[in-house]
């Protein structure tokens, strides 16, 4: 006989074990949890209902609502009752990219972020990334503060002459 | 209400200004980084405006606010509806607002209104990387060309005027600031000054000496302009009620 805690904690992680799969839309290399937009996961005591807390990596992110539409769908066959809950606060950050994350983005020639994300101020040219994930080379030049998505910059390699997308600090 | 909707107002008019940049940039880089800040000033707005709603009760949503209310009803700063012109008066322009948009966000991390503080906390962040952009346009354009200097000059004479608008203090920051929602407007007015005057000093620009004289939007008392752009950007709505997509 397997207790209802037992339960509801059983389900909580094939939940987080679901939403792994679930990749961002814009950065489809990694998940909503590598990311850290998947914040928190509630199932209910029957184990019928689950509840996932979702948040944006920025206010305008246009990604939210097929996100949040692709989460519920993922747990739909599972759940009797899905609900999907955006919440700002806690901002998030990009200190949240789990090291997974972090290495799934930099195999797929994406630099992630450096600099942890502090509060205060942002001298912006201290997040500048450690280096090319093309060639590995360190001489790099930003081209752009604003990248492809909200969430990333432009830059290119001074060596290698590539340009790649680097997840700025945040 | 009225507070929510001078800062909800301000966001989401700005956006559309710079969305009209959309297509239409100097550079490929540039119109991206233009509508990327329009996207994130586009989220603020919308998390403002539901919560301008809520508070209000009155069943209104954020898309009700954004496309059925006419001139009079919009709160926001008569800076942000100010035509695009030139590149240089969209950078002025920008600069001066994020300059404000990063004190304003900041006070507002501890806002007895945690719905508030919570839009404030990712804005405040965000308004960082906007300052950043538009700061190095000033001093790139300010300490440039003859001609770019000159555009830039001309720029920040014309939208100088407007500068001081959000640091006013009516009855509504009074009120909003008794709650502990918001510090008082004037409050934010001395780092703002001395962010503006360090930037416009390493772009060679001169701090302009006249006045701020244009004040209104907060009341609903705007420029032609704004009419104008809330004509396009209802339309949609105002012809076809209720269209969804």
């Amino acid at each position: 006989m397997v207790s209802p805690a037992e339960t509801a904690r059983r389900a909580e992680q094939e939940v987080w074990a679901t939403l792994g799969g679930v990749p961002d839309p814009e950065l489809p290399v990694v998940s909503v949890v590598d990311l850290g937009i998947a914040r928190a996961v509630a199932v209910s005591a029957d184990g019928r209902a689950v509840r996932v807390t979702i948040t944006p990596t920025y206010s305008g992110c246009p990604a939210m609502e097929v996100i949040e539409r692709t989460v519920a769908e993922s747990l739909a066959a599972r759940f009797a009752d899905v609900r999907v809950e955006t919440v700002l606060a806690p901002a998030w950050t990009t200190d949240w990219i789990t090291a997974e994350g972090r290495r799934k983005l930099a195999e797929h020639g994406i630099a992630p972020p450096q600099r942890p994300a502090g509060d205060e101020p942002v001298p912006l040219g201290s997040g500048i990334p450690r280096a090319c994930p093309q060639c590995g080379s360190v001489r790099t030049e930003r081209l752009s503060e604003f990248g492809s998505t909200s969430c990333k910059a432009l830059y290119r390699c001074l060596d290698c002459r590539e340009p790649f997308d680097y997840v700025k600090s945040l | 209400m009225d507070y929510l909707l001078r800062r909800g107002d301000t966001a989401l008019v700005l956006s559309h200004r710079l969305a009209e940049w959309s297509g239409a940039g100097p550079t490929l880089e540039e119109d991206i980084a233009l509508s990327n800040v329009a996207l994130d000033l586009l989220g603020q707005a919308r998390s403002l405006l539901t919560r301008a709603a809520e508070v209000e009760g009155a069943g209104r949503d954020e898309d009700t606010l954004a496309y059925l209310r006419d001139v009079p009803d919009y709160r926001n700063l008569l800076l942000v509806e100010q035509p695009n012109g030139d590149f240089a008066h969209t950078v002025v322009r920008q600069f001066l607002y994020d300059a404000y948009a990063v004190e304003l966000w900041r006070s507002l991390l501890g806002s007895a209104d945690a719905t508030l503080a919570g839009i404030a906390g990712k804005a405040v962040k965000e308004s960082r990387y906007h300052v950043e952009h538009s700061g190095d346009w000033v001093r790139r354009l300010g300490d440039g060309t003859a001609e770019s200097h000159r555009r830039m000059t001309e720029a920040l004479a014309d939208l100088w005027p407007y500068a001081g608008e959000p640091f006013r203090t009516d009855d509504v920051d009074i009120a909003v600031a008794a709650a502990g929602v918001a510090a008082p407007a004037s409050e934010l007015e001395p780092a703002w000054r001395r962010r503006v005057t360090e930037t416009l000093t390493a772009a060679t620009l001169a701090v302009p000496s006249g006045g701020w004289t244009q004040y209104g939007g907060a009341t609903g008392r705007h420029s032609e302009h704004l009419g104008y752009l809330l004509a396009e950007m209802q339309f949609l709505q105002r012809a076809y009620p209720g269209a969804r997509w």
